[in-house]
């Protein structure tokens, strides 16, 4: 079973949610990366969401591009980033998910990537400009060196797409609740939580929520309505500023409530 | 012998480039888009209204001229200019942007967003968003800006909306990426007019269709001059869709070269040029696989051309097929060269072409003295040069004369 897998049956066990931060591989230097990501997992953080750099990353807003500009001005590669993760691996005990965009992966070789992804611990992939429609030119690949893809729906999905993509995956579901792209939101729409329930209904997979989330009431919001959140942009802002005390006030706030059942 | 060519297929693929490579969210548009594409190309009134406008508001069909002067000067086949320059708003952007934005009213989007390079796109968008009373938002590269100001300048007065975007080397690659990202958060009022045979499918299927009237227009009349196709198109290359438009209906006559030209700007052998397809390798930007000029890493290159319209480190799909298969054949022409051929046909022909255009006018003294007397070819002169007057000036320094 994939650690995904894993990490998503005991949180049902123990009725707890998800709490999966995003972090910018070589923000601050690829050496500070085992830092974040240890920090984060003593945190109480499910997963990590590392984000590979790329120079036109359309589906981002403002916080991850600057993030992504400072990373690359770093000199930070996917290679890099592929190196560094096989060597912090065994000191990291929860699932590590890929987030970037398909170009560095076809540059890379996607071929190349599957096999040294895998060799290095990696077990997500989460590929933004990568519809269904396209996922055949790497998701049975990935799949069978056991790296997940983690897949995405949004608001304007029909409901039979949704259950479709849905019934793909095995590891966890990226439910977009916002049209638009990553960073900070005040609010999110009234209906929001609807859809996100009737998400989970059609997903035999945990479902997290995840765009605009940033702040400790909003992932207290989400988590009425699926099984956990992924926070971005708020997080690599976090980190920016050096206040480790507001992420660990975002993840508490992910602990706060259990499923009441 | 017939040739059948299908492309793109089912998925929107042609060969392996193309394809759909956007976010999720978009993608309920994008099948409503094909959809909605699908029933137009087939509805007889669609076609009507738009061939209409095409007429009476453009001012197709242009002319098809031999241009005579140039054919001694280069000294080889005869050369014929397919004046696109002479279409209302100066280039031929607006028959796609008319196209599309009939397109969104008929789905019932009022709103429209678009890039610019160049800005003839913007002020062909424009242009066709205040005749059809939608709401237009612009988005343009910071760079572009102060290179084309009198562009900026018209759409505004055409009642867009023009929104600078600074990221990146603040040229058209950057504004198509803020106005991907302006679509995803507005997606479900807002259409977004691509102005080249690039981005996600349909949109270079849709962009090359509605600029086919390029190609049609010019087999037509080069038949009823000549009697016969001409040996050769030539046709300059920033997305591809002016060429595109050129070569589509020629595809099949496999006797017609296609000559595609891009920007070498400083010169291929240095970083500074936009030549995707002679020195780019294939990649996924603005949601299609195509020809992309990268590093290693998979990071995306800036361009460079003197011309803000062919500065763009892709090319769309359809080429990158094209150029694989080997029908169509691509070269490039530095910043220098296209701006001897813009002086050189000014003098000539008494016709200013784009700096886009020049790049053509360059590649075809070097192709026509190749060939024979009794062979003819076509440029597609994309667009006219009055946006480029000042860069001109700029650059010649009050030499020129
Ligand atoms: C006059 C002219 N020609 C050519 C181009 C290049 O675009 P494409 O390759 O899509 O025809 C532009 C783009 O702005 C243009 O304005």
């Amino acid at each position: 079973m994939n650690r995904i897998e894993k990490v998503f049956q005991n949180l049902k066990q123990n009725n707890e949610k998800a709490f999966v931060p995003y972090i910018m591989a070589g923000d601050g230097g690829l050496d500070t990366l085992a830092e974040k990501i240890t920090f984060l997992e003593k945190s109480g953080a499910t997963a990590i969401e590392i984000g590979i750099p790329f120079s036109d990353p359309v589906a981002d807003g403002p916080v991850i591009q600057q993030a992504g500009i400072r990373a690359l001005q770093a000199g930070t590669t996917l290679r890099g980033v592929m190196a560094k993760i096989a060597e912090i691996r065994p000191i990291v005990h929860i699932p590590i998910v890929f987030m970037t965009y398909m170009n560095p992966i076809m540059a890379y070789g996607i071929g190349n990537f599957i096999a040294d992804a895998s060799k290095a611990g990696v077990d997500g992939l989460i590929l933004p400009d990568l519809p269904a429609e396209e996922e055949e030119i790497i998701a049975p690949i990935a799949e069978r060196s056991g790296i997940e893809i983690i897949r995405l729906v949004t608001l304007t999905s029909p409901i039979e797409r949704i259950q479709e993509i849905a019934a793909r995956g095995k590891g966890f579901l990226y439910a977009v609740t916002v049209n638009g792209i990553t960073g900070a939101r005040k609010g999110f729409n009234e209906e929001l939580g609807k859809h996100l329930e009737m998400v989970k209904e059609v997903s035999p997979i945990p479902v997290l929520a995840g765009f605009g989330i940033s702040e400790p009431s909003h992932v207290e919001e989400m988590n009425r309505h699926c099984d956990g959140v992924i926070v971005g942009s708020k997080i690599v802002d976090l980190f920016e500023s050096g206040d480790l005390d507001g992420i660990e006030a975002l993840i508490a706030a992910s602990k706060a409530e259990k499923i009441k059942l | 012998m017939t040739v059948t060519y299908t492309l793109p297929d089912e998925r929107g693929h042609f060969g392996e480039y193309g394809g759909r490579y956007v976010p999720e969210t978009l993608m309920q548009a994008i099948l409503e888009l094909e959809e909605e594409y699908k029933k137009a190309r087939a509805d007889k009134s669609f076609q009507a209204e738009l061939q209409a406008l095409l007429k009476d508001y453009v001012g197709r069909e242009t002319p098809l001229y031999y241009a005579d002067n140039l054919t001694k000067y280069a000294g080889g086949a005869k050369i014929y200019l397919k004046r696109e320059d002479l279409n209302h708003t100066g280039a031929h952007k607006i028959n796609n942007s008319l196209g599309q934005a009939l397109l969104a009213a008929r789905m019932g989007k009022r709103k429209i967003v678009a890039e610019t390079g160049a800005g003839q796109h913007g002020v062909a968008t424009a242009t066709a968003c205040a005749l059809l009373n939608l709401e237009c938002i612009i988005f343009m590269g910071e760079e572009d800006i102060r290179r084309q100001q009198l562009n900026v300048f018209r759409m505004e007065l055409l009642g867009a909306k023009v929104v600078g975007v600074k990221s990146g080397s603040a040229t058209l690659k950057d504004a198509v990426n803020e106005a991907l990202r302006y679509w995803v958060t507005n997606v479900e009022d807002t259409h977004y007019i691509l102005g080249s045979v690039m981005g996600p499918h349909p949109f270079p299927m849709i962009v090359r269709d509605f600029q086919s009237v390029i190609g049609n227009e010019t087999k037509q009349q080069y038949l009823e001059k000549e009697g016969k196709l001409p040996d050769a198109v030539v046709a300059c290359i920033g997305g591809g869709s002016n060429s595109m438009g050129m070569f589509y209906p020629f595809i099949k006559d496999k006797s017609v070269r296609m000559v595609g030209v891009e920007a070498a700007g400083l010169g291929t052998d240095t970083e500074k040029h936009a030549a995707s397809l002679t020195k780019g390798s294939p990649g996924v930007l603005h949601g299609a696989l195509m020809y992309l000029l990268q590093d290693e890493h998979g990071q995306i290159q800036e361009a460079h051309s003197i011309s803000a319209g062919l500065d763009y480190p892709g090319v769309g799909p359809e080429h990158s097929y094209l150029k694989d298969s080997g029908r169509a054949q691509y070269e490039s022409i530095t910043d220098e060269e296209a701006m001897e051929a813009l002086k050189l046909l000014c003098k000539l022909e008494g016709i200013i072409p784009a700096l886009e255009s020049s790049h053509a006018v360059a590649y075809t003294l070097k192709l026509a003295p190749q060939m024979k007397k009794d062979e003819g070819l076509v440029i597609c002169l994309s667009g006219r040069g009055d946006k480029d007057v000042e860069t001109v000036r700029a650059r010649l320094g009050g030499e020129g004369k």
